[in-house]
């Protein structure tokens, strides 16, 4: 990286900075950092009550927690890493990268994408607080009904929980509309399907997912508020309802909803991996048709969850073949990660040991996966620390190890500078080793007959060794996370100017300022392969492999601009580009609205009279914002 | 090809992928959402279909002092008449509302049609028929005004349900169709405040050619409203 002493250090300019700027912002950038830094907040939040929780567990009958309150502390961890810190991470990047990567300048609705930000930021708020006076959500991050009806969850709890969850189901669906919109629309001239970044495509499948799964858990919710506030029988058993209703619904979008946690991971080590060795993806075509498959035999595997429930064998056969048959494009997933850095000059830089860790982590979760695939095994398995085992491999080791992959490759392309590679690679080994030292034990205290959910047991059933390891290394985790935030902020304001394109990276979004104007391209790129900077740059790199490269005669049908390489800057004003006006309009439709759906708490706090009036003043303001927003001129 | 050059001091062209613009594609991911919605909607009426176990039911007699239901009231032989519930599914009153929003569907192809003609100039000998045809406002008002027709035969039902003795609170047929049928009303209701959203623009300032797309995809929605509807018209009311 010699070249980076020559670009200078990044100044942001005059009219960018200040909190206004940052409440009406539409730009995707600033909503992505907006995302990151939100959702890092929310990592703080879930990691502390994963912190107080495994403290708690540390030695047998402790009484650090009481428990009442461990329950809030896991239904309160699940609900957080799932909605708060994961889903909005990956966001950060859809947000981030989508355009550069796909060479727009800007998401197709910019507005509503402040609007998806701010009502999660609201949601996530709304939920969250609760946990503050030891009031919130008690019922497990899937909340089964009939147990969360009034009838046994009579308090506030269950009501923060459903009400916050419809909230931030409305910001993922608004941002998935959103995305699909620009993946299918705002490609630029020669991007084909078939030459997007990997990222962008993994993000595609995951907004169908999105779109397809979410309206299933809403209307489940929306049951399951109608039964606590206005007396309907949706889980009432005594009225003839169906047990398991609410379990069905929950699985069918929560199923998607793992790969919905973890497709953006794979997606950011795939562009990581081919990076740092040197070599083109392997097997580009059958990565983009796995992760679709992928995104199909997620809507039919949901009853795995369910196996304890006694489905009856044909149903029970039925979805343990179909969960053995999504391993296949993991698998295939995986193979190909490893195919890619097979040969190729490696470097061992901090994005790199992260995706590295991601292929062994995951592995391990996907393995204990395909043992739960089976009914007689997952029959021993079920509501056991084993569980607990398997879906950390899989998020903490897939997901959240992809994301700090993504956050340390990215992280020169958000803020102009590099992340240090020293603190980085502490980082990587104390959460490589603290996850491992948490997780592993896990599998054994599961084994044992340790059951999830509880909140202390007895000494000499066996547990207390590993539930030692699995504090100690929870304790590791927290350290190497203060290390992550220690690097983080002092690389933001010291880190080493990285210049346009640190990495010798392949795509589109390494060939702009970084950080990017907020234009992003001055001029709209013509795309002529999967790897425009390499053909342009490292030509030896994609010699003799097939990445759908074109000349751009074939590409526009005559000789256009080339691939343009901009190092000054230069504002949108000056280059003639409209720009969207910033507006603080969405923010406050999101406002009213997640205080409207919040409000009905308050259905048995106030008497009804109070609680309609405040309900339709809520709405009122809330259309009245929106339509604010959507008869002011976009740009 | 850089898409600069492309931009008029007036209309911003952008470019786009596909030639569509952006809300086409949106809309069309929207109603692919909202099909989940009602599928989820519609699975559990089925699902819970006969499992209540009181009355009142959609299609059979109900004797409450002894909670059987059978196809005909004589068969009910032996329970008082205040005691006996009548099948609460009214199929001529819902055959005429679903009439009333197919109807709607027909006025909203009009109303684009007449947005998208607004600037041909009148054939010659162009009678009120033709006249009629390129009046937006007349075809918006059409379609807002059988969106809310077909909302107040919903309140009637809704209503008359109620003093039968079917309350969302009753038993799982009542909580899942009320929910059910509410939501589809609700999204009749959005649709016909959209409706009268774009009137107010035509009043305003007149829709024309150039506002096609604003109109278009009011009527996708609307149509995708409706659509939803002979579904649930099938399903629920004329399937026993």
């Amino acid at each position: 990286m010699a070249t980076t002493a020559a670009h200078a250090a990044p100044v942001a300019s005059e009219e960018n900075t200040g909190l206004w700027s940052w409440l009406s912002t539409v730009d995707h950038k600033r909503i992505g950092i907006l995302y990151l830094y939100t959702a890092l907040f929310f990592l703080v939040v879930g990691g502390l009550e994963a912190t107080v929780m495994r403290t708690q567990l540390m030695k047998p009958n402790l009484t650090v927690v009481t428990a009442e309150q461990f329950n809030q502390l896991f239904t309160m961890h699940g609900t957080t890493m799932v909605f708060l810190v994961i889903m909005p991470l990956s966001a950060a990047f859809f947000n981030f990268l989508i355009p550069l990567q796909i060479g727009a300048r800007d998401v197709a609705f910019p507005r509503l994408n402040a609007f998806s930000y701010w009502v999660y930021l609201f949601g996530g708020l709304f939920i969250t607080l609760p946990i503050l006076g030891w009031i919130a959500p008690n019922g497990g991050w899937f909340g089964y009904a009939p147990l969360t009806t009034r009838a046994y969850a009579p308090g506030l709890n269950i009501d923060f929980w459903v009400l916050g969850l419809q909230i931030l189901g409305i910001s993922s669906l608004a941002a998935a509309f959103n995305f699909i919109t620009t993946i299918i629309n705002m490609r630029a001239p020669g991007m084909t399907l078939m030459r997007m970044p990997m990222f962008t495509w993994m993000s595609f499948v995951v907004q169908f997912l999105v779109i397809l799964a979410f309206p299933v858990i809403t209307i489940a919710l929306v049951f399951l508020q109608f039964d606590r506030f206005f007396g309907t029988q949706f889980y009432e058993i005594a009225a003839g309802a169906d047990p398991l209703l609410w379990q069905h619904l929950f699985w069918v979008f929560g199923h998607p909803e793992v790969y919905i946690l973890i497709l953006p991971a794979f997606g950011l080590v795939s562009e990581v991996l081919p990076n740092f060795s040197k070599k083109p993806l392997f097997g580009y075509n059958v990565m983009v048709y796995s992760g679709i498959m992928i995104g199909f035999l997620g809507f039919g595997v949901w009853a795995h969850h369910m196996f304890a429930v006694g489905m009856g064998a044909v149903a029970d056969t039925l979805f343990s073949l179909t969960t053995m048959l999504i391993a296949i494009p993991t698998g295939v997933k995986i193979f190909n990660w490893i195919f890619t850095m097979w040969g190729g000059q490696i470097r061992f830089a901090s994005p790199m040991k992260f995706a590295i860790g991601l292929i062994a982590m995951f592995t391990i979760g996907g393995i204990s996966g395909v043992m739960h695939s089976s009914p007689p095994s997952d029959l021993q398995q079920t509501d056991t620390y084993f569980v607990v085992a398997h879906f950390h491999y899989v998020l903490f080791g897939g997901a959240i190890m992809g994301i700090f992959s993504g956050i340390y490759f990215y992280f020169p392309k958000m803020t102009g500078r590099l992340m240090d590679e020293g603190l980085g690679t502490l980082h990587f080994w104390l959460n490589f080793i603290g996850l491992n030292l948490t997780f592993f034990p896990m599998h054994f205290s599961g084994m044992l007959g340790m059951p999830r959910r509880i909140y202390t047991y007895d000494a000499g059933q066996g547990w207390e060794l590993f539930n030692m390891m699995s504090t100690m290394g929870t304790y590791l985790l927290v350290v190497s996370t203060l290390v992550f935030f220690y690097n983080f902020f002092k690389s933001r304001v010291s880190g080493q100017v990285a210049g346009n394109d640190p990495w010798e990276a392949p795509t589109l979004e390494w060939s702009i300022p970084s950080p990017p104007p907020d234009y992003n391209f001055a001029q709209i790129p013509v795309v002529t392969s999967r790897y425009p900077l390499w053909d342009l740059k490292h030509p030896e790199k994609t010699a003799g492999v097939d990445h759908s490269s074109a000349s751009i005669e074939e590409v526009t049908g005559a000789h256009a601009v080339p691939m343009h390489e901009e190092t000054e800057r230069r504002t949108a004003k000056e280059l003639g580009l409209p720009m969207p006006f910033p507006t603080i309009k969405p923010l406050f439709t999101a406002l009213f609205m997640v205080l409207m759906i919040g409000g009905m708490v308050l259905k048995t706090l106030t008497p009804l009279s109070v609680f309609v009036a405040t309900l339709i003043t809520l709405a009122a303001l809330m259309v009245g914002s929106l339509y604010a927003w959507l008869t002011s001129p976009l740009e | 090809m850089a898409t600069d050059a492309a931009h008029d001091a007036h209309e911003h062209h952008h470019y786009t992928t596909t030639g569509l613009d952006h809300k086409k594609i949106a809309i069309w991911a929207f109603i692919g959402s909202e099909c989940m919605l009602f599928m989820s909607l519609i699975s559990t009426y089925l699902i819970y279909k006969g499992k209540s176990v009181v009355g009142p039911w959609p299609h059979e007699f109900w004797c409450k002092a002894t909670n059987t239901a059978a196809a005909t009231a004589e068969a009910l032989a032996g329970c008082p008449a205040d005691q006996i519930y009548k099948p609460i599914l009214n199929i001529p009153v819902t055959s005429a509302s679903t009439f009333v929003l197919l109807m709607s569907s027909l006025a909203m192809v009009l109303a684009l049609a007449a947005v998208e003609m607004k600037d041909q100039p009148l054939p010659a000998g162009a009678g009120l028929g033709d006249r009629m045809l390129r009046s937006s406002k007349l075809w918006l008002w059409m379609t807002a005004i059988l969106g809310a027709t077909f909302l107040g035969f919903q309140a009637y039902e809704f209503t008359s349900f109620v003093h039968e003795g079917l309350t969302i609170k009753t038993n799982l047929f009542g909580s899942s169709f009320f929910t059910l049928t509410g939501f589809h009303g609700a999204h009749v209701t959005a649709g016909v405040i959209w409706l009268l959203t774009l009137l107010a623009i035509d009043y305003k300032r007149g829709l024309g050619p150039k506002d096609a797309l604003k109109v278009d995809i009011a009527a996708l929605y609307w149509h995708f409203v409706d659509v939803v509807w002979i579904a649930i018209f099938t399903l629920i009311y004329l399937i026993q």
